[in-house]
């Protein structure tokens, strides 16, 4: 790694089990999940077993991974140098039909992040997971945790009931900034609709790999519907997203836009312009071409050294050791990627925290 | 990509360079134009109960389009009917002008995605008669498109079998958007009758295979849907790649069509990189996606994507390979790529050449 302690912008703690969240729910729900015998939250976005949603070095022997402090801070906060990192629970609470039941489990994965993680470790910031299924009660939730600044972001999937731009999202959009949060945008999906525009996939790469096609209808969506006009004071962040695709989707928005502005004419600046002032992208995985020169090639094509933030994605297997960065960036853009940009990216991240 | 209006439609078609077309949408002046070849019954079904796509409005899109039949304002025929209904105008104000010595057809709203299968399969069946009589018969610069009932496997692959071989017609036209994803063992039998016929199959953007145009549910705007195709057909094309159909049928080549390409670099890295993790679930596979796609995928132009920094996309044609682009201009809608304004990029003559019309040639096997 390099002299900076960066800020890692997307990893992975496990909820332990549904057990852990117990004492963290109201007695009521305690209640429910005996009752009727509920299920741990498990979405097949991320297949336990599957070699991409834990590296082979970072997979205990029992238990799962990312599941304790311990881990986090021997596999990741450590061997990295982070001097942060925020903290995104990938648990099916957005894919639950009933709201309540969704903001139920929503609030007590929050109230165990916060407990569990960030009360114990000062490096340590996170997302609000939020029951997108309403509106008003995901804007209760953003209300309840922002009092705590550790919380820095608002968790969303990349596919859910309807695209994100849609009007019926936009309180959570002034929550947001109404606090400083930004909007973590991250890989996966409720599975209300299916993963392609022909239907459900046969096989889990294909799911995967439909990811990044889902950041980009979402950020179509967002753009298109208004919402940088509306709140020009927030940042979205494409969590997991791959970002090499960026460039070529922007040149056809781009394009669209200048034929079709007529439909959408509150939309007055160019699409690239929009996400060039508030979009940012995670830096892993990065789907780049094999060779570092390539690499760069695309680099350029982004057209600014601010729109990457340095994540490790752990404990998802993304890159080997260490070697987060790909090789070969120069030295300016690494610390903008590590530090700047993240910084610059997350309005509370500078807030103290006591 | 704006509407063009040419001052002199008269440029000489000798001061331009020879072109291939590989988008052109010929339409009917009416329903009474496939009637010819349509059984009575069919007729009286189509015009009692209507097409039963899987879409909610009778006619017509719930997106749209930005004018009228998405198609430019100065394509209206002189002697009426709409637009891309008159063969004597497309030739005056397209084919000659901008020297296209072949013109690929691909007639849209043509029987295809009905979901009844009888019908499906009997109004293609009319469209291929009629691009015949109408069209390639009267102009030797056209070539036709197999239309087939995709998600009717059977009737389709009979379809091919029907016209292989015949000297009109190039391709296997599919939409984009299929009841199910591309690759799956339901299109199988399709892509098995292509193969052995020889013709490519081409995907061309849109459809109504029913699922919402996003993972994420119906966008509001037809600009997000013109955008999408770009989504769902990078899917399409993923399912294909991660089914394994080039394995099985080695001679298979795919064109995607109209849903621009500048996504394909990226993607085949997303690919390659999910695959090398993932392989594990996709042991058909023999080698990485990236490298089929290298093998079996062409891409027609329209759309074409502008950078701001138009020499960026040098960059994605080396990635891609130049001899994997189709010049297309999707005439005559509204979104048409000029051939004299399209790439103005310093490249070199045996690019050129390549991009509008050698690599046509190559891939359909025609010598114009």
């Amino acid at each position: 790694m390099t002299a900076f302690a960066p800020i890692d912008c997307d990893i992975h703690p496990s909820i332990p089990g549904l057990v852990a969240l117990l004492p963290h729910m109201e007695e009521h729900w305690r209640e429910i999940v005996q009752l009727r015998g509920i299920d741990e939250l498990n979405s097949i976005s991320y297949p336990a077993r599957s070699p991409l949603t834990a590296r082979p070095d970072w997979r205990p022997k029992t238990g799962k991974p990312a599941a304790t402090l311990e881990q986090i801070q021997r596999e990741c906060l450590d061997p990295f140098g982070s001097a942060l990192a925020i903290c995104h629970c990938l648990y099916g609470v957005q894919l639950l039909f009933s709201e309540d039941m969704a903001a139920a489990f929503a609030r007590a994965v929050n109230n165990w992040v916060a407990k569990e993680l960030l009360d114990r470790e000062p490096r340590l910031r996170a997302s609000i997971v939020v029951p997108t299924q309403n509106v008003e009660l995901a804007v209760d939730e953003i209300e309840r945790c922002a009092r705590d600044p550790r919380f820095v972001q608002v968790l969303l999937l990349a596919s859910g009931d309807q695209p994100l731009g849609k009007r019926v999202y936009w309180p959570i959009y002034a929550a947001a900034e109404r606090h400083r949060l930004a909007i973590g945008i991250h890989a996966g999906s409720n599975y209300h609709n299916p993963p392609t525009a022909s239907g459900w996939p046969t096989y889990y790469t294909e799911d995967y790999t439909a990811q990044a096609q889902a950041f980009q209808t979402q950020l179509t969506s967002l753009i298109c519907e208004g919402v940088f006009n509306r709140y020009p004071e927030l940042m979205v962040v494409l969590l997991e997203s791959g970002w090499t695709w960026l460039p070529a989707h922007l040149w056809r928005l781009t394009k669209y836009w200048r034929g079709l502005r007529m439909e959408i004419p509150w939309v007055d600046r160019a699409p690239s312009d929009i996400v060039r002032s508030n979009v940012r992208l995670s830096l892993q995985p990065t789907d780049g071409p094999p060779d570092s020169a390539g690499l760069q090639r695309v680099i350029e094509h982004l057209q600014s050294d601010e729109l990457l933030l340095f994540s490790t994605d752990y404990p998802h297997w993304q890159f080997e050791g260490t070697n987060a960065l790909p090789p070969g960036l120069p030295q300016s853009l690494v610390r903008k990627i590590m530090v700047d940009n993240p910084r610059a990216t997350y309005a509370r991240l500078l807030e103290p925290v006591q | 990509m704006n509407v063009q209006l040419r001052s002199d439609p008269a440029v000489s078609a000798a001061s331009r360079v020879a072109i291939a077309d590989c988008d052109i949408h010929p339409a009917t002046r009416g329903a009474a134009d496939l009637h010819p070849w349509l059984s009575q019954s069919v007729r009286e079904q189509l015009e009692t109960f209507g097409q039963r796509r899987r879409l909610g409005m009778e006619a017509g899109p719930a997106y749209p389009k930005s004018q009228p039949n998405a198609s430019r304002r100065d394509a209206l025929p002189p002697e009426g009917g709409r637009q891309g209904s008159s063969l004597s105008f497309m030739q005056a104000q397209h084919l000659d002008p901008n020297n296209v010595v072949l013109g690929i057809l691909n007639p849209l709203n043509s029987g295809q995605g009905l979901a009844n299968p009888e019908l499906s399969a009997a109004v293609c069946r009319a469209v291929n008669e009629w691009q015949v009589a109408e069209w390639t018969g009267k102009d030797r610069r056209l070539k036709a498109s197999v239309v087939v009932p995709y998600d009717h496997a059977e009737a389709s692959a009979a379809e091919i079998r029907h016209w292989a071989g015949h000297p009109d017609f190039v391709q296997v036209l599919f939409l984009s958007r299929t009841a199910e994803p591309l690759g799956n063992r339901r299109y199988w039998p399709i892509y098995e009758a292509a193969a052995e016929a020889g013709l490519p199959v081409s995907v061309h953007a849109f459809g109504y295979g029913g699922a919402p145009i996003t993972s994420t549910g119906w966008p509001s705007y037809y600009i997000e849907e013109m955008t999408g195709h770009a989504q769902s057909c990078q899917a399409g094309l993923t399912s294909m790649l991660v089914e394994g159909i080039f394995e099985r049928f080695p001679r298979l080549r795919v064109v995607m069509v109209e849903a621009g390409f500048a996504w394909a670099p990226s993607l085949a890295w997303r690919l390659d990189k999910t695959w090398r993790t993932l392989r594990a679930e996709t042991p058909h596979l023999k080698q990485a996606p990236s490298e089929y796609m290298r093998q079996h995928v062409w891409w027609t132009t329209q759309p074409m994507e502008e950078p701001e920094t138009r020499e960026h996309l040098l960059d994605t044609i080396g990635w891609m390979g130049w001899d994997r682009l189709l010049f297309a201009t999707d005439y005559p809608h509204w979104d048409f790529d000029d051939p004299a304004h399209v790439l103005p990029l310093r490249i070199t003559e045996a690019q050129r050449s390549s991009f509008f019309l050698n690599n046509a040639r190559a891939l359909y096997g025609v010598d114009a």
